[in-house]
């Protein structure tokens, strides 16, 4: 019986699985006994809770684990296991908050976005004109609008300046006084990626006031500006990078068939760098996307929607959510609020308002996501082709 | 098409910045036959290659003196616009180089579609399929047209951008150490190519293997630098028979017998 194996291993090109080694469920044995000495000491001692065994639990672990693998496999063995445990330990730690984030959000969201209503997407559809009190009605309709035009403007108006300044920056400050000030732009730059997002709302608002007659002037507009000032750093930045990436190969390639150097840039480095640049550009949509301090500076709040960026105060989503929690519980002194013009009738809830707040953070959640999944197509199209 | 010119040379100074790289080349490359440039690392001939269609000006700083002459007209004088040289004098890269966004097909046609000249179809199509079987491709790659070109192997990319440059139909192809990242058979074939291509092209080449050169070329030209700091110059240019048998040059003889280098 024993014999073919033997000869197996003997011919086998492959080293002979060692006999020290440990099958992989051993983790589960030092795992478990360690988070039961964790529960026993913690409780011992009185300070048992399911985040403290899992933080001690696992430091057992770590321990128990590196012990046994030290008696039974050996010392280099040991240090792998020591260390995997380690590498997977900080990616949880990582992971933890963002998890744990999208889970109370959604969660949390979810009951007042999704509510049971006789329309289920009446909190999107809706805004917050003529919502009174703690009605459980009313939407985020009109800060969904603001956020989406105030974004798209900030857009506009970066896009083009933060991708014509990373082209200059790679393919014309290369030497003279041209790369002197690129070599000022750079630092520049990087003098605005530290600028405060409320420094920059008060930059436009004050550029507002500076050319309007009227000091009280509150314009979708105004916002877009002053997060435009937040976005072109991190545009400049991202596709500085990306367009570095494109190898120099390419250009001459293009520049030997007779290329013009401004068709090369727009045909050749652009075209290669696309996917990166998508990228690039929809982290910095969503660093501003979520900005409350310039915007509640700039548009303000309302409770209808504005679909004008150049008049008057403009609803968004941060800015919801930030009135919304600080209105707090509401005050509900009957079952029931009337509405006074429309003689409506809702139910009260004392909740309303801090749940309207985490629906809406709910909203931000799913527009960051459905655009990071937009760029993930538009990279995915026109990322350059290596498969045969 | 009128009868081939040779490309004159007078009195060319090669500059990077201050650093003059290389000095005083006069030189008569024949029209219609393949010229070898050989010599050791640094010594210029890359750069006096890529002078011959203003490719050098692409590093910062680059800039040359003298006349070029091709097809009797100076590509030095102010009024030429370098873009247009290039599209009579193309160029072929040490490492192949073909456009990772495009298909085959589109990487033949990239002359055409980068300069947004509109092509009908049929012409297009036939263009591509002359300038790939110039390059000896077709057969290869006539199946997968529309696939990515960074699909291909080694040796036939960079056949690839051999069609390419000769889908512009230039007059001259200046060839940059192109089979230094191939492998022998890969190699032979872009040698075999190169014999066909000098019917209609005149061909420079740049390379540092002296046997290649002895086989492709009909004439070669040896580089030299004193020393490094010091700018590089072409010492001596003959038949190939002649250059690799009997050199004129005492410096030549030892380079291609390998007393240094």
């Amino acid at each position: 019986m024993s014999t073919p194996t033997t000869v197996q291993h003997q011919t086998s090109r492959h080293r002979p699985p060692d006999e020290r080694r440990l099958p992989w469920y051993h983790l589960l044995f030092t795992g478990l006994a360690g988070l039961l000495v964790a529960v026993v000491g913690l409780s011992l001692v009185d300070a048992l809770s399911v985040a403290s065994a899992i933080i001690v639990g696992f430091l057992l672990h770590l321990l128990l684990g590196w012990a046994y693998s030290l008696l039974r496999e050996g010392p280099r063995w040991a240090k792998d296991r020591l260390m995997a445990l380690l590498v997977i330990g900080a990616f949880a730690v990582a992971m933890f908050p963002l998890f744990s984030l999208l889970w109370e959000v959604v969660s949390r969201g979810m009951t007042r976005a999704i509510a049971a209503r006789p329309d289920p997407f009446d909190f999107w559809t809706s805004s917050m004109s003529g919502i009174i009190g703690g009605a459980d009605a009313g939407g985020v309709f009109h800060a969904t609008v603001g956020t989406l035009l105030i974004t798209l403007w900030a857009s506009i108006i970066s896009i083009p300046i933060g991708l014509f300044t990373a082209i200059f920056l790679v393919e014309y400050a290369d030497h003279g006084w041209r790369k002197t000030l690129g070599t000022g732009v750079t630092f520049l730059v990087d003098v605005m990626t530290g600028i405060p997002s409320i420094v920059a709302g008060l930059f436009g608002l004050a550029l507002f006031i500076a050319v309007m007659p009227d000091d009280s002037v509150r314009m979708g507009i105004m916002g877009a500006v002053a997060l435009s000032l937040l976005m072109i750093p991190t545009v400049v930045r991202n596709s500085e990078e990306m367009l570095r990436l494109v190898p120099m190969d390419l250009r001459e390639a293009s520049y030997a068939l007779g290329v013009p150097k401004w068709l090369t840039i727009v045909k050749v480095v652009l075209r290669t760098a696309v996917a990166g640049l998508t990228t690039g550009i929809t982290l910095a949509i969503a660093r501003v996307i979520g900005e409350t301090a310039p915007l509640l500076l700039t548009v303000g709040m309302v409770t209808s929607v504005n679909w004008n960026m150049f008049d008057g105060r403009m609803a968004t989503l941060p800015t919801f959510i930030n009135q919304q929690y600080r209105a707090g519980s509401a005050n509900c002194m009957s079952e029931t609020v009337t509405d006074p013009i429309s003689q409506e009738v809702y139910a009260c809830t004392i909740t309303t308002n801090i749940d309207r707040a985490w629906a809406a953070a709910f909203t931000l959640i799913l527009i960051v996501m459905v655009l990071n999944i937009l760029a993930r197509l538009i990279s995915h199209c026109f990322s350059p082709k290596l498969s045969r | 098409m009128a009868a081939p010119q040779p490309i004159n040379v007078e009195d060319l100074d090669i500059f990077y910045g201050d650093f003059l790289a290389v000095q005083g080349v006069d030189v008569q490359l024949r029209p219609r036959s393949v010229t070898a440039l050989i010599g050791p690392s640094g010594c210029g001939k890359s750069t006096f290659l890529r002078t011959l269609n203003r490719m050098h000006e692409v590093i910062p700083g680059a800039y040359a003196t003298g006349r070029v002459e091709i097809n009797g007209e100076d590509i030095y004088d102010p009024r030429v616009d370098p873009v247009t040289v290039r599209r009579c004098v193309g160029m072929v890269f040490q490492k192949a180089n073909p456009f990772p966004t495009m298909s085959i097909r589109d990487n033949v046609l990239a002359g055409v579609k980068l300069n947004h000249r509109r092509m009908p179809r049929a012409a297009a199509d036939e263009l591509m399929e002359q300038a790939l079987r110039g390059a000896n491709l077709w057969n290869e790659v006539k199946d997968r047209l529309d696939k990515p070109g960074m699909g291909l192997s080694g040796g036939q990319q960079q056949r690839l951008c051999i069609a390419r440059t000769i889908a512009v139909q230039p007059e001259v192809v200046l060839m940059d150490e192109p089979c230094s990242a191939l492998d022998p058979i890969s190699t032979l074939a872009i040698e075999d190519l190169i014999h066909e291509l000098k019917q209609e092209y005149t061909i420079v080449i740049v390379t540092h293997n002296m046997q290649q050169a002895s086989r492709v070329s009909d004439r070669t030209g040896f580089f030299n630098i004193a020393g490094t700091g010091k700018p590089g110059h072409l010492i001596e240019i003959d038949d190939t028979d002649t250059i690799f048998t009997n050199p004129m040059n005492s410096q030549t003889e030892d380079y291609i017998s390998g007393r240094f280098g």
